[in-house]
């Protein structure tokens, strides 16, 4: 029969038509997967026989096969310390306020609008705010603190972004039963609200550190030495009080730093230098992205059963 | 007159369960635009359909009703397998399509195949993000008609036969969110009209809408009857009575009941029926 | 009065005990807390144009905005200064234009790949590698732009330079691009399944469905995404500072190197930059530039996005 005979052709064209796209939607996919992995082919390659403990420990030199990262492990792992404790309290009080609090106004608007924007301004602005306001402004100089309040700011959206989702899939009931209880509002948030959101929140605070520890332009901008030879004072010391705050205020370097200033010299050698400060950067940011994806994935697993 | 003869063999094949109160007193039974056989579907491992029969008679209203959870949306969807779109669906039986007796079920039938036979309006009216006219003519495209002047020809005839083309023939290129829900549903009416389906499939299609666009597409339904046949789910028993010739009563995924209108609403030969259609459960 | 609430307290005790009392307290001391929290992001957003505006004050007061605005060379070093952002504007929206022809098309493939052909189950194992290329340092990037893709390209491109806005422009594209997915493929999924069903019923095939129903019914949503991307690459710093090296050059060329906005201030930012001097005053000046492109940009994907949200 025509008629049929013209409806199977227009069923052969429309299964081609989506064999086409699905193929090249794989094709596209594996593009973007051979990417990844040859980047970290190339690093692994170009950097792995670089690390040792020498290289660990040894402070940066003329000399590539010398220079070391222990002035920029240590800097990144002080001003990430910095970065996390000023981050994610302020993140989850802001966005607690947001999910739970914020009357529909004109003020909870312009919140909105700001978060949202302060999340897509470019990080070297945050670098420009912090050089201009904190280093010069405030006269604080380049210093671990600085670059940890910068960095927090940077990472700020995401830890409010992460807070609001986590405290939205917290069920209505949930917060009914604790008001009926007689518990006030902070109560209610304190004791019910923030415990069931705590993993997607803890969830949102390791892609923003992750962000953070790759950051380089905001502290290239602030100012920050790329040849340091010395660590800062230690947090910890044997007389009392034994808290020492003094590394707040120490010039410092972090590892995309060094990495930068490494890949930005014409010799080879320090070319694996920034190869193997690269591929320990990779591995923390993609161990921790892989944390924060598990998380998430058992977080969705608990929600479903 | 083949197809007549085969509507009846077929009917008389169906004396025994579920039970068929058999019109014999009116007119000769009238041609079969589809017979579904002992037809089973499972949602994975749950089966929502335990071995429906029943004719679609041609161009005549057939009603499906029982309550919530019946199966009657699951049947209708199974007419045009929308039930592919979802993983871990399984069918069996057979559900043959005149005049050339496809099985629309079969495994070896593409869905789109089916889907270019049988056409459906959905519970809540859902126009493309597109114009009026792009909505209606979007089928014809899918059919590769694109000659301008046939496709504005069927657009205005389908957008006649929806009666709803006084209503929007001078904002044809507006917006279709532009239009009332209604509107919006007679639009959705006139899109599965366009490329002239062999049936019409009505998935509850006015239980979003008000009572005076309710009386509007069963009045459209009325003359519609003429050129298609419909097939419509409904858990309105009163619009079931006005506007449909035979309507098969479902529970717990059986077909209980199967008969006319009029019969099966007056004196029908179950129970079960009796208690439903007068209120007394469902 | 007791420390806490007892059986049997009258209402007029339980009004005045000092135990709700100090809930109440805490409770509101925390709403103003939590506001402080909230508003910090207003005074952020105030702050940086605070400080963008005062610290380029200076530029400002003795270049005039009209010459640079139009001036074709950036040459703030050289004795015979030159004031024109033009070479350094034409560089970020060059290397932002490479990132957006790599990253749309990829992105509308991935996201309708993604959202209409994928089982969920292949979806729920591919957005995670997606993230995974989402969190790669930007400096790695720079890295392999500048001494892996770089050299590699050189072999097939006649006639690029060690440093060139192509790589790096492609580079970005790569790095946007799960950005672009991750936000497109969100607004198509937010299409409601009645409307694909509808699309399905007239027996579209998933190809068509997909393109004629939609990615008309996400519009909005996937603009937003293209906007917010773009505002991305053009902020984007690390990987033009090091792969598309750091001379302003007003060039039609792509093969050639050029300074971005970005990669000047980290230029500048390098050496040594007295608080207050004409040159400090620069980088603000630049700064200010691109915080406007890209506060445009960010503005119109939000109230796109938001309006997307609210169709639905």
């Amino acid at each position: 029969m025509a008629g049929e005979l013209n409806e199977r052709r227009i069923v052969a064209t429309s299964k081609a038509q989506d064999l086409v796209f699905a193929v090249l939607g794989i094709i596209v996919l594996f593009f973007a997967m051979a990417m990844l992995a040859t980047l970290v082919a190339d690093l692994l390659i170009d950097g792995l026989s670089r690390i040792d403990m020498q290289f660990l420990t040894d402070f940066p030199s003329r000399r590539p096969s010398q220079a070391g990262i222990l002035s920029a492990w240590v800097g990144t792992t002080l001003v990430m310390f910095v970065t996390a404790l000023l981050a994610i309290p302020l993140g989850v009080g802001a966005g607690l306020y947001l999910e739970e609090y914020a009357p529909k106004n004109w003020l909870s608007d312009l919140i909105e609008i700001n978060v949202s924007n302060l999340a897509g301004v470019p990080s070297i602005i945050y670098g420009l705010l912090a050089l201009g306001f904190f280093v010069y402004g405030l006269g604080m100089g380049q210093t671990v603190l600085v670059g940890g309040m910068v960095l927090a700011l940077l990472i700020l959206p995401i830890v409010v972004v992460a807070t609001r989702e986590a405290v939205r899939a917290v069920p209505s009931g949930l917060r009914e039963s604790a008001y009926g209880l007689g518990c006030n509002r902070w109560q209610v948030v304190w004791s019910y609200v923030l415990p069931s959101a705590r993993p997607g929140i803890l969830t949102g605070a390791i892609v923003g550190l992750s962000r953070a520890i790759g950051e380089t332009a905001p502290i290239i901008t602030i100012g920050a030495l790329t040849f340091i030879a010395f660590l800062p004072p230690s947090p910890i010391q044997a007389s009392p009080p034994f808290l020492n705050f003094d590394w707040l205020n120490s010039p410092f370097t972090v590892m995309p730093i060094q990495m930068f200033n490494w890949t930005s010299r014409p010799q080879a050698g320090f070319h694996e230098n920034a190869a193997a400060t690269g591929v320990l950067l990779l591995g923390m940011t993609l161990v921790m992205n892989g944390f924060a994806i598990f998380l998430r994935y058992h977080l969705r697993k608990g929600l479903r059963s | 007159m083949s197809e007549l003869k085969r509507a009846s063999t077929f009917l008389s094949d169906n004396s025994g369960d579920p039970t068929m109160t058999q019109a014999s007193t009116s007119e000769t039974p009238a041609a079969i635009r589809a017979d579904v056989r002992d037809l089973k579907f499972w949602y994975g491992k749950f089966q929502a359909l335990n071995g429906v029969s029943m004719p679609i008679h041609d161009r005549k209203v057939t009603a499906i009703i029982g309550p919530s959870g019946c199966g009657k949306s699951t049947l209708l969807r199974c007419f045009n397998r929308i039930h592919d779109l979802y993983p871990g669906v399984r069918y069996e039986g057979e559900i043959n399509l005149a005049p050339e007796h496809i099985n629309l079920v079969a495994k070896g039938i593409d869905p789109i195949l089916v889907r270019l036979l049988v056409g459906m309006v959905f519970q809540k009216p859902n126009p493309f993000p597109k114009s009026i006219f792009e909505n209606v003519a979007a089928g014809l495209y899918v059919r590769g008609i694109r000659n301008k002047s046939e496709v504005e020809g069927r657009v205005e005839e389908a957008l006649r036969q929806a009666a709803i083309w006084n209503e929007v023939k001078d904002r044809l290129n507006k917006p279709a969110f532009e239009l009332s829900g209604g509107q919006q549903q007679r639009l959705c009416i006139a899109r599965a009209l366009a490329p002239k389906p062999k049936l019409l499939l009505l998935d509850e299609p006015t239980s979003a809408l008000d009572p005076i666009a309710t009386a509007k597409i069963e009045e459209l339904m009325d003359s519609l009857v003429k050129d298609v046949t419909i097939l419509i789910v409904t858990h309105n028993l009163a619009q079931a009575a006005r506007i449909s010739k035979y309507t098969a009563f479902m529970h717990m995924g059986n077909l209980v009941e199967f008969g006319e209108t009029e019969q099966l609403f007056t004196n029908p030969a179950v129970t079960q029926t009796q208690d439903y259609v007068t209120g007394r459960f469902g | 009065m007791s420390q806490s609430l007892d059986e049997g307290q009258t209402f007029a005790a339980l009004k005045s005990s000092g135990f709700l009392r100090r809930g109440r307290v805490v409770a509101q001391a925390m709403q103003i807390i939590l506001f402080a929290c909230a508003a910090l992001s207003v005074f952020i957003t105030g702050a940086i144009l605070w400080v963008l505006v005062s610290e380029s004050w200076l530029f400002f007061s003795q270049i005039p905005l009209v010459t640079f605005l139009t001036d074709t060379q950036w040459t703030p070093a050289f004795t015979n200064a030159r004031y024109g952002i033009l070479p350094l504007l034409s560089a970020t929206l060059w290397a932002a234009g490479i990132a957006m022809a790599v990253a749309t098309p990829l992105g509308l493939v991935l996201s309708v790949y993604l959202s209409e052909f994928a089982q969920p189950r292949v979806r729920e194992v591919l957005k995670p590698i997606l993230e995974m290329l989402a969190a790669v340092p930007t400096v790695v990037f720079g890295y392999f732009a500048l001494l892996f893709l770089t050299p590699l390209a050189k072999q097939f491109i006649p006639g690029l330079s060690g440093f060139n806005l192509l790589v790096p422009g492609f580079v970005m594209g790569i790095m946007i691009l799960p950005y672009v997915v991750s936000i497109s493929e969100d607004a198509m999924r937010a299409v409601p399944m009645t409307l694909r069903e509808g699309a399905f019923a007239l027996g579209m095939s998933r190809w068509r469905t997909a393109f004629s129903v939609v990615i008309p019914g996400a519009f909005s949503g996937v603009t937003a995404a293209y906007l917010l991307a773009f505002a991305r690459a053009v902020g984007e710093t690390m990987v033009v500072a090091i792969a598309a090296g750091q001379n302003p050059n007003l060039t039609a060329d792509p093969r050639e190197g050029a300074a971005t906005i970005t990669a000047y201030i980290v230029q500048m930012s390098l050496g040594d930059l007295p608080h207050g001097s004409l040159a400090y005053s620069t980088i603000f000046a630049t700064g200010l530039v691109l915080f406007l492109i890209t506060l445009a940009f960010n503005v119109l994907g939000f109230f796109l996005r938001r309006k997307f949200r609210e169709a639905y």
